[in-house]
């Protein structure tokens, strides 16, 4: 099942890319899986990944945690904590 | 009446103003935010989500409109490159009584800060180029809200 990944922010800079379409191995089940298999894909997602824990997401629309699992997504966006005002 | 837009364009605040002035309100309180051009800043670039920034926005509002009586409610952000000066959000609450549209105004830009999809981005003279971290002091204000 293809999965759409969209980037903001310096997470955004740092893939180079602002989406991307990806197919993800059966390993991968939710969000902090999907990162880290984005930071061990290439050199780009190791540095954009580097600190997970600066990581936020949503799933189609709606803000989860790294623990949300990936079954039935259509698109994650994938960004750093927000700072808008 | 609750209007809510995420815009590149600037924010018309005396056309904003004559909205609420048209609906005979009590009471109307506002915040302003704008770019400070602190430490030599040349520009403020913000990222936002086409879908998700409005959306959160709206949210938002319509969390204040339940929560006090409003009767008329105004939230606009800006996104995309800014200058220092330049208006950044606005905020108009109206209200028969003036206590609930400053308790409103006050909800909306704390937890705006900590809420909703946009990113600032700032760019200085000196050609460096910096993506804004977020605050504690923003993240405990706009808890005092939950």
């Amino acid at each position: 099942m293809p999965l759409e990944i969209a980037y903001f922010a310096w997470v955004r800079e740092r893939m180079g890319v602002a989406d991307e379409t990806v197919d993800l191995p059966a390993s991968v089940s939710n969000v902090s899986s999907l990162v880290a298999w984005l930071a061990a894909r290439d050199a780009r997602g190791q540095i954009a990944f580097a600190e997970p824990q600066l990581i936020r997401a949503a799933i189609d629309g709606v803000m989860m945690g790294l623990d949300a699992p990936l079954a039935g997504a259509r698109e994650v966006a994938l960004f750093p904590p927000v700072t808008g005002g | 009446m609750i209007r809510v837009a995420v815009q590149p364009a600037a924010i018309d605040i005396a056309a904003e103003l004559d909205l609420h002035d048209a609906g005979g309100h009590g009471a109307s309180a506002s915040f302003i935010g704008r770019v400070r051009g602190d430490g030599d800043l040349t520009e403020l670039f913000l990222d936002h989500h086409p879908a998700m920034t409005g959306a959160g926005l709206a949210d938002l509002a319509h969390a204040a409109a339940d929560r006090w009586h409003l009767s008329a409610l105004t939230l606009i952000h800006r996104v995309g490159a800014m200058v220092p000066g330049e208006t950044i959000v606005f905020i108009l609450a109206s209200s028969p009584h003036r206590a609930e549209a400053l308790a409103a105004c006050e909800f909306l830009i704390d937890r705006l800060k900590t809420d909703v999809m946009l990113w600032k981005r700032e760019s200085f003279a000196d050609g460096r180029v910096q993506w804004v971290e977020p605050r504690e002091g923003d993240n405990a204000r706009a808890d005092r809200w939950s």
